[in-house]
């Protein structure tokens, strides 16, 4: 459905933001592009969708070429993280507003439509001013949806969002994305966001694609050391092993009086469900996934769980 | 060390601050927490002495705080947006405030002082680098410089990690734990995030609509929350709110009673009534589920291993929970 070929940008200073990627995303898919800001993420979703012109490489939607093309031809919706409704419109205008350009006959049965597939047939007589920042971004999404686009982009469409807000949208985003089985290629900083949303993660790091896989694959063997830091909250504890690193995710490292690593345990980290005890040892700082509370200056032993060690080379590639 | 009394402050028709109270003892970590809105920027300025309150006594070592000026309570504020000087290098904006009028330090000492905060810091190798050519958070690490280099009393941190990406705002919160263990400081630290305020209090503070709504360990706040509005201000995702049925009521809990149940204290499998599941997110070292259940929409943190797909059934069985007595 969407077919990124050696896409490439380099902005005029010669800084190169996306150094000539392949990724294919096919049809019904809901793809995160992940990674820290600078990463190129956004630059290509706005690739894709024409607000930003390649420097080489081709997009093609659904086997056209569309590199070339102006944003208005190429059947994208796009979702900011800014809503920017009009304020001076009703709920039921802000959605009708994309068809208003294309004059469809059918506007308002589409707009009861979309209105009603998102549950929020109750908002369209009001204004923006009038919802709350959920429900505003909720009408965002309605409006770009009404077209029924071929493909669905968003970039970190739930930043100013607060928590509660952010889970209850991310299940409302993918329960539409699923319903209506529109191609969705999400941007994002958040590795919570993208473990939870996407069929597939692209990681992404200085321009260039670190991994792709399902969230699963991602999190278990990441491709590289970068992924396995960046994925994971914390990420995964590295430990230098000759020439190489040893890599695992604190929900495998354990208190082992048997065990081979001696620390004194940094900072017992309250996160409510669960624990993170930070242990310093000879070997750097392991953070610890835990249900037990632990004195900070107490002295442990650690042993890792075998079956979940990951290797990298020296390169920082995954070995295993 | 620092306390505030009935603390109240109005604008126009907004009570910013209702009759608040506030202790910060010496070497003590107090996070505000509260959604926007809730009255905490607003709470910081006033110990700052930015705002003069309208009811109340704020004060520090004994002292009252109403007799001094702002640039006397000896106080340092981090903002969310914080400004460097952009021509100059990152030591000369952590020098700045050392060279203010009244403070008379020797060079030897303001060299001292900077080299000191910006090892603890780690952003040593950094002194001499336009304060332009900076990440956000080694900017914000600088923003953080120039408070600790004063030495104050007290650090009001208004967000200070709040505009960063979500990696660097993991690590950083972590490293401000360890700096205030450095430094034996005080911190008021006010955020809307519930994970950096368990991670990083000494004790909690709630704040809605400029009241208090509970003071505590982030233990006593997250496992025993005084309210329902409390209780949904911290965990993620939030607490499950349901009105106790007889099918599924934990023992000893009346019919109708409001409970609060954690995500992660409800197993998927083992109880009396049956439920569908509606999402599922692989969240790595767990699956976060959304199951219909008993009436409404629950959140269920299940073991990584656990195999479902949306439509599934499943018998949510309720471990440890949260009663609250109707009002």
């Amino acid at each position: 459905m969407i077919e990124l070929s050696k896409l490439e940008k380099t902005y005029p200073d010669g800084t190169r933001a996306v150094k000539g990627i392949d990724l294919s995303v096919t049809e019904g898919e809901f793809v995160v592009l992940l990674g820290p800001s600078g990463c190129g993420k956004t630059t290509t979703l706005r690739m894709i969708a024409g607000l930003e012109l390649a420097t080489g490489g081709t997009v093609r939607l659904g086997g056209q070429d569309v590199t070339r093309l102006r944003p208005s031809r190429r059947d994208v919706g796009m979702v900011f993280q800014f809503y920017a409704l009009y304020p001076h419109m009703t709920v039921r205008q802000n959605i009708a507003f994309p068809l208003e350009c294309v004059g469809a006959p059918d506007r308002d049965a589409r707009v009861a439509e979309v209105a009603k597939r998102m549950g929020m047939e109750h908002l369209v007589a009001l204004y923006p001013r009038q919802l709350s920042g959920g429900d505003q971004q909720r009408v965002a999404l309605a409006r770009s949806m009404v077209r029924r686009p071929r493909v669905w982009l968003m970039d970190e469409p739930l930043g100013t969002l607060d928590a509660d807000q952010r889970q209850a949208m991310r299940e409302f985003i993918r329960a539409q994305q699923i319903e209506s089985k529109v191609t969705t290629i999400y941007v994002t900083h958040d590795q919570e966001e993208a473990m939870s949303l996407a069929d597939r993660i692209v990681v992404m790091e200085a321009g260039v694609i670190a991994q792709i896989g399902t969230p699963a694959e991602v999190y278990d063997r990441p491709a590289s050391l970068f992924v396995a830091n960046f994925v994971g909250s914390p990420g995964m504890n590295l430990v230098r092993e000759g020439d190489g690193t040893l890599g695992v995710r604190p929900e495998f490292v354990r208190v082992d009086p048997a065990g081979a690593i001696a620390g004194r345990v940094a900072m017992d980290e309250y996160l409510g469900s669960v624990r993170m005890i930070h242990v310093d040892t000879e070997r750097g700082r392991i953070v610890m996934r835990s249900s037990e509370k632990r004195a900070a200056g107490e002295s442990v032993r650690l042993s890792f769980d075998e079956g979940h060690v990951r290797r990298f080379d020296a390169s920082g590639r995954a070995v295993c | 060390m620092l306390s505030l009394r009935g603390v109240s402050k109005r604008f126009a028709a907004v009570e910013a601050l209702r009759s608040v109270d506030l202790d910060v003892g010496a070497d003590e970590l107090v996070v505000v927490l509260g959604p926007t809105g809730a009255g905490k920027t607003t709470l910081l300025r006033t110990i700052a002495g930015l705002e003069q309150p309208d009811a109340g006594t704020l004060s520090m070592d004994g002292r009252d705080l109403a007799l001094l000026a702002p640039a006397e309570r000896d106080v340092a504020l981090v903002f969310q947006n914080f400004s460097l000087y952009p021509r100059w290098t990152v030591r000369q904006n952590m020098e700045f405030p050392l060279r203010a009028p009244g403070r008379s330090l020797t060079e030897a000492q303001i060299k001292e002082r900077v080299e000191g905060a910006a090892s603890m810091l780690k952003i040593g190798h950094l002194l001499e680098r336009p304060s332009t050519r900076l990440s956000g958070g080694e900017m914000q690490r600088v923003a953080i410089g120039r408070a600790i280099v004063r030495r104050p009393r007290i650090f009001l941190l208004d967000e200070p990690l709040t505009n960063l990406d979500a990696k660097l705002r993991e690590s950083l919160r972590v490293e401000l734990v360890e700096l205030r263990r450095a430094l034996k400081t005080p911190m008021v630290f006010v955020t809307h995030d519930q994970a950096e305020a368990l991670s990083t209090a000494d004790r909690i503070v709630v704040l809605s609509q400029g009241r208090v709504l509970q003071t505590g360990t982030p233990e006593e706040v997250y496992r025993r929350p005084a309210s329902p509005v409390v209780a949904r201000q911290l965990g993620q995702p939030a607490i499950n709110l349901l009105k106790a049925a007889r099918e599924w009521a934990p023992a000893g809990v009346a019919e109708g009673t409001l409970v609060g149940i954690r995500p992660e204290d409800i197993a998927p499998e083992g109880g009396p009534l049956e439920g569908t599941v509606r999402v599922v997110e692989d969240m790595g070292p767990t699956k976060t589920l959304l199951v219909e259940w008993a009436g409404a929409e629950v959140h269920i943190v299940a073991p990584k291993g656990f195999a479902a797909r949306p439509g599934d059934k499943v018998r949510p069985r309720v471990g440890a929970f949260v009663a609250w007595r109707s009002e």
